[in-house]
């Protein structure tokens, strides 16, 4: 504790004009940064699968099984943050046993439950199925017990079924779009129904927070999917990319619009906190909102997106460029978040002086924890990824039938001509 | 008495004494067993508020150290549960306010300075709003408004999520890191339920500070409120404070 009261002393220095005293400690550190952030990515991510799923976008196909993997690992590490971050996690169980129905954080448990048991599990059960029996029928040992326990007792590989299963993934894609909606609308709700505080009071919020979502969901996806095709050492398929470059940038356009209109709407209105949050913009903020959140996480990748995707570069140069400004975007995006979140906790309610926050480097709300946070995804996603390989070489090669392959991903692309053979 | 009082009348009065003292002796104890249901405390009988004479406040930081010592809020000056803060206005408009420590120890002596034109304190604490936003945050129902009106806390069952100290407006929140629970000031809820005084308002030399039942007329709250001038702090959003202040001038917030 002696610790604690040490960082609040040296916090006590770096005050300016007047705060209340009890603002002293900044309440909602990085690891809050982190939770939007990371279901926002879930959205995103998940809201580019049903591109292709319910709008048919054909293009985006090769992306579909490695976004709803995608999406499934950041939503398993979504609550680690906000427990950790709790001052008594051991009762966060509360929530789910006695929520308080009028706070938006109750919700949090009933949100999260539904999208990850009704959303994602359902949906890459029902779109796996049919590969999780072929692969048991055919593999041994570990893998075998592995994808045979997954099927859940399902056999079938009867037309029917997979016409069925064709069905249920096109029905869990339906209710999905409006449940990544509600999820990632409802975090910005959090912020967005405070209004004690100016900087996150604001009825966009919501939406704000879904259209960045949006982005960084598909610039994570983009990214996974250059690495790991590369990684495997297969073609880009050029067309996919072009198309989620595309999505890319509308969904930038709109993003930087929205926030753009916040913006003048602020500044239109010109209320009581206007003089304050001017001084937290041009002061505390201009690295993080000025420099990255919008000139490097927003302008940038919009001039790279538009300029790459509408001119006749090599295809080389232009995936790099897509590459570029997907990381650009990610950078951008955990800006946003954390000029949201950190941002609104820099000026006093009493908007008459602001303060600082230092990050601390361990415990367990400190950056290595969050660091930590932000790698496990990608650890799961890598499990993920082998025991429910997404490749349409695993696919192709299960439904080839024996010999049984001693490594699954190792088939070369032409097995994928090869004829479906006699297992359905 | 009677100028033809007999010794014999004079010394049976005198007996009259020890009589009546035993006899109300016994009355004590029965009086409050009978009245012992009567004083039951019955949270549904009272509505409590505060005023707060902002032209009496001499900020001498009483009321911040009494309510420290009588509910244990830690030490160091970064909890509180109540505070002082000192306004001073100077003629171009300019506006300082300060507030060493929440005031505990006084304000330090400013220069003498011809372009202040006008000075003063003003207390602060939990409004125990009857609109309260930290009651409608909390996710697990641990902050509560009890029926007497006072904003509550449960600590044995608060998570620590913090998100009622976001959205209160006035600052008057602040997470126990003895507990990692939210705390704040109860109006001396274990004082009051006894028919006592918070702490600040007894502590208070200059009465500034008025604490009573908002719905009984005859409240010296009530009379306080009838004979000023009276407003709260940030009504615009509309979280119906119960702390009202008098003569407040409009730089506060």
């Amino acid at each position: 504790m002696a610790e604690r009261f040490e960082h609040l002393r040296a916090a006590l220095g770096q005050v300016q004009g007047y705060i209340y005293p009890n603002e002293i400690e900044l309440h909602w550190g990085l690891l809050v940064v982190l939770y939007p952030y990371i279901t926002g990515l879930v959205a995103g991510a998940f809201i580019l699968a049903s591109l292709a799923k319910v709008f048919r976008v054909q293009e985006v196909v090769p992306t579909y099984r490695l976004a709803l993997l995608t999406a499934l690992s950041f939503l398993l590490v979504a609550p680690l943050p906000l427990l950790a971050h709790l001052g008594r996690p051991e009762r966060s169980f509360e929530i789910f046993l006695t929520p308080h129905f009028k706070s938006a954080m109750a919700m949090f448990g009933f949100v999260y439950a539904w999208y990850l048991m009704l959303v994602l599990l359902l949906e890459i059960w029902f779109e796996y199925r049919a590969d999780l029996v072929r692969w048991s029928q055919k593999e041994r040992g570990l893998r075998r017990i592995v994808h045979w326990v997954l099927s859940l007792g399902s056999r079938s590989l009867a037309p029917e079924a997979i016409a069925f299963d064709k069905k249920a993934v096109y029905a869990i894609t339906l209710v999905g779009i409006p449940s990544a909606f509600l999820l990632h609308g409802y975090v910005g709700f959090i912020f967005g129904s405070v209004k004690a505080n100016p900087w996150w009071s604001s009825v966009l919020m919501p939406i704000v927070f879904l259209f960045s979502a949006i982005v960084s969901g598909i610039a994570m996806v983009l990214l996974l999917y250059y690495l790991t095709t590369l990684l495997r050492r297969r073609e880009l398929d050029m067309k996919c990319l072009d198309k989620l470059a595309s999505f890319l940038l509308y969904a930038l356009i709109v993003d930087l619009s929205l926030e753009t209109l916040d913006f003048i709407h602020r500044l239109y209105e010109s209320e009581e906190s206007i003089k304050i949050l001017a001084t937290l913009i041009f002061s505390k903020l201009f690295m993080s909102l000025t420099i990255v959140q919008i000139l490097i996480g927003t302008i940038a990748p919009l001039l790279l997106l538009a300029g790459a995707r509408f001119s006749s570069l090599p295809p080389e140069l232009k995936r790099v460029a897509y590459f570029i400004a997907a990381l650009l975007v990610q950078v951008g995006i955990f800006s946003t978040r954390w000029n949201v979140v950190i941002g609104g906790q820099l000026f006093s309610k009493s908007l008459r002086g602001l303060t600082a926050y230092k990050l601390e480097l361990g415990g367990i709300e400190g950056l290595f924890t969050a660091l930590a946070l932000l790698v496990l995804p990608f650890v799961i996603l890598f499990v993920l990824l082998k025991i429910l390989p997404p490749w349409p070489e695993a696919r192709a090669d299960a439904e080839i039938g024996p010999p049984a392959p001693a490594t699954t991903t190792s088939v070369g692309p032409g097995h994928e001509t090869a004829k479906d053979a006699t297992v359905v | 008495m009677p100028e033809d009082t007999t010794r014999r009348e004079m010394l049976g009065r005198f007996a009259q004494f020890p009589c009546a003292a035993m006899l109300l002796a016994c009355c004590g104890p029965l009086a409050s067993i009978a009245g012992a249901t009567e004083r039951k405390y019955n949270a549904k009988d009272h509505y409590y508020g505060m005023g707060i004479q902002v032209d009496r406040c001499i900020g001498c930081g009483r009321c911040v150290e009494a309510c420290k010592a009588e509910n244990g809020v830690p030490r160091q000056p970064f909890y509180f549960r109540t505070w002082i803060e000192r306004y001073q206005i100077r003629a171009g408009g300019e506006v300082t306010v300060d507030s060493p420590e929440g005031g505990i120890n006084s304000f330090p002596a400013t220069e003498e300075d011809k372009d202040v034109l006008r000075s003063f304190f003003v207390p602060k604490l939990c409004n125990h709003c009857d609109n309260p936003p930290c009651v409608q945050v909390c996710p697990v129902g641990a902050t509560f408004k009890s029926q007497d009106g006072v904003v509550l806390v449960d600590k044995d069952y608060c998570i620590g999520c913090r998100y009622c100290i976001q959205a209160c407006p006035y600052g008057a929140r602040y997470l126990d890191p003895r507990t990692a629970t939210a705390d704040k000031c109860t109006f001396c809820y274990h004082r009051i339920t006894k028919g006592l005084l918070p702490a600040c308002v007894e502590a208070c030399p200059t009465g500034a500070r008025v604490f009573g039942e908002l719905k009984t007329l005859a409240s010296p709250l009530r009379r306080m409120m009838r004979m000023s001038k009276l407003t709260v702090l940030k009504p615009s959003l509309n979280t119906e404070p119960k702390v009202f202040y008098s003569d407040l001038d409009g730089e506060v917030r």
